[in-house]
């Protein structure tokens, strides 16, 4: 079996500040990677460079293409890493205005992911935006609303709908649950690992929230200053934390 | 099925001055199919740290924790997921679950991650839990609000709705009732008819004698201070 994400040496630096450094990970079909840390901690910088939102200074991501195996996303042509992030990629963004298109009616923002890769139908890019909508719990009658009518965890709802209706394989998350209430992140939660584990996704997801990840990840990966000071099993690490920085952050979080 | 050479274990607390503290030494043991183990000695001696050990909770220093054919002390990460998918159970003290979903799936969600056909999943998670006299008015709702007997249950119906090879008991008897009680040794009692290899930590020392063929002093692993 082959990695579907192989990560090797991704160095990323501003100035002379550094942003992460030599981070590799290999992620698997199936796997949830969680990647905790402090603000400024890199975290966020990496998962950029993942997502060839940022250009890493060195490294490779090789991704497991469909039709031509592993290739480094890196060197692909902006059209090619274009087309990835329509179909295999998706992106989940920490503030939903940033993957939504705020002047489109909900419905449109699901059906217009499925028209970039070629669906011309209609009834059909309807049916299938409904069945999307309706899998993260909006009903039928906001379908022609526009996303600005609705609450937080409902836009970050329809955001995880226009990012899944095409069926990726990879996704990766940015604060995925932050800024949104207690409640609402429980049910994202829970629709988030329903949907994984139905589809059988990948994913690398973001977050300085430690509950987060002991209940999405299978794997977790500590960073500071830059660096990934820790990586294992998500339980492991959580509940026996070698590195002293982990340790910190662990006995830091308050019991409810 | 589960064999222990020579693990040993220490803890270095960083941020308390970088205190190294030893906690397992030299443990051995081994369980053969269709044989539970009782890991015994006073509290404090490492039993629940063996048995996080086995299962990849907690990471060893030195030794081999073979199980199936892994060995945990070394194994990588997604070695150790399919293992716990497949082959090694573990029934913790606490019921821990995404909040909002039904008992029922909490339940069935081994199985179904192994594969099993959703309904047929549902279908063994319900005979469990009503074997475990779990009401059925509260399947389908979470079991976060439920009480700690209750959680408990849903534990155990939990650890035992795939048929593990292998399984860890961590006080699977502790605050139930009789009737519960005996519901749940005769599960133990049908696993070990069926080729399972369990180790248990049983404190109801009745329970222990009625479904354990031996028992390992964990405090002879337990390191002498320096």
């Amino acid at each position: 079996m082959t990695p579907l994400l192989d990560v090797r040496d991704i160095t990323k630096r501003y100035g002379a500040r550094i942003g992460c450094k030599d981070v590799g990970f290999a992620l698997w079909p199936g796997e949830v990677m969680g990647i905790v840390g402090e603000s400024g901690s890199g975290k966020s910088t990496l998962l950029g460079c993942l997502a060839g939102h940022l250009p890493p200074d060195t490294g490779e991501v090789l991704f497991d293409t469909r039709d031509g195996g592993p290739r480094d996303t890196l060197k692909m042509s902006e059209a090619e890493r274009r087309m990835l992030a329509r179909t295999d990629w998706a992106f989940v963004h920490q503030n939903a205005r940033d993957g939504l298109r705020m002047g489109v009616s909900a419905g449109g923002n699901v059906g217009e992911r499925l028209m970039a890769v070629g669906a011309r139908n209609y009834g059909d890019i309807r049916a299938r935006a409904e069945d999307w909508l309706d899998r993260v719990e909006i009903t039928e009658d906001r379908m022609d609303d526009r996303p600005g009518a609705f609450s937080g965890g409902m836009q970050q709802r329809l955001q995880i709908a226009r990012n899944l209706v095409t069926g990726p394989r990879l996704v990766f998350m940015d604060e995925p649950t932050g800024g949104l209430d207690v409640s609402v992140q429980a049910r994202l939660l829970d629709l988030l690992r329903g949907l994984v584990r139905q589809m059988g996704l990948s994913a690398v997801i973001v977050t300085h929230d430690l509950a987060v990840v002991r209940l999405l990840a299978d794997r977790l990966m500590v960073m500071k200053d830059g660096h990934v000071v820790e990586q294992g099993l998500t339980d492991q690490v959580l509940d026996d934390p070698q590195h002293g920085y982990t340790q910190l952050l662990v006995s830091s979080v308050l019991q409810v | 099925m589960i064999k222990l050479d020579n693990v040993s274990k220490h803890f270095t607390l960083h941020n308390q001055g970088g205190a190294s503290i030893p906690v397992m030494a030299g443990a051995t043991l081994s369980v053969e199919a269709g044989e539970c183990v009782a890991l015994v000695g006073p509290s404090g001696a490492g039993k629940s740290t063996l048995m996080r050990m086995i299962y990849g909770n907690y990471l060893a220093d030195a030794g081999r924790i073979m199980v199936g054919g892994t060995d945990v002390a070394r194994a990588a990460p997604r070695e150790i997921l399919a293992l716990r998918r497949n082959t090694l159970g573990y029934v913790s003290q606490f019921l821990r679950v995404v909040p909002r979903v039904p008992t029922l799936d909490v339940v069935a969600e081994p199985l179904i991650t192994l594969g099993t056909d959703p309904q047929a999943a549902r279908e063994r998670a319900r005979e469990l839990l009503a074997r475990l006299n779990i009401p059925e008015h509260l399947w389908p709702l979470s079991p976060t609000t439920f009480s700690g007997g209750e959680q408990q249950r849903v534990n155990i119906a939990r650890g035992f709705a795939h048929d593990y090879p292998t399984l860890l008991l961590d006080e699977p008897t502790a605050s139930l009732d009789v009737t519960n009680r005996t519901v749940v040794l005769s599960l133990i009692d049908e696993a070990k008819a069926r080729g399972a290899a369990i180790i248990g930590i049983f404190h109801d020392t009745e329970a222990r004698a009625q479904v354990c063929d031996r028992e390992v002093d964990v405090g002879r692993f337990t390191p002498v201070p320096a």
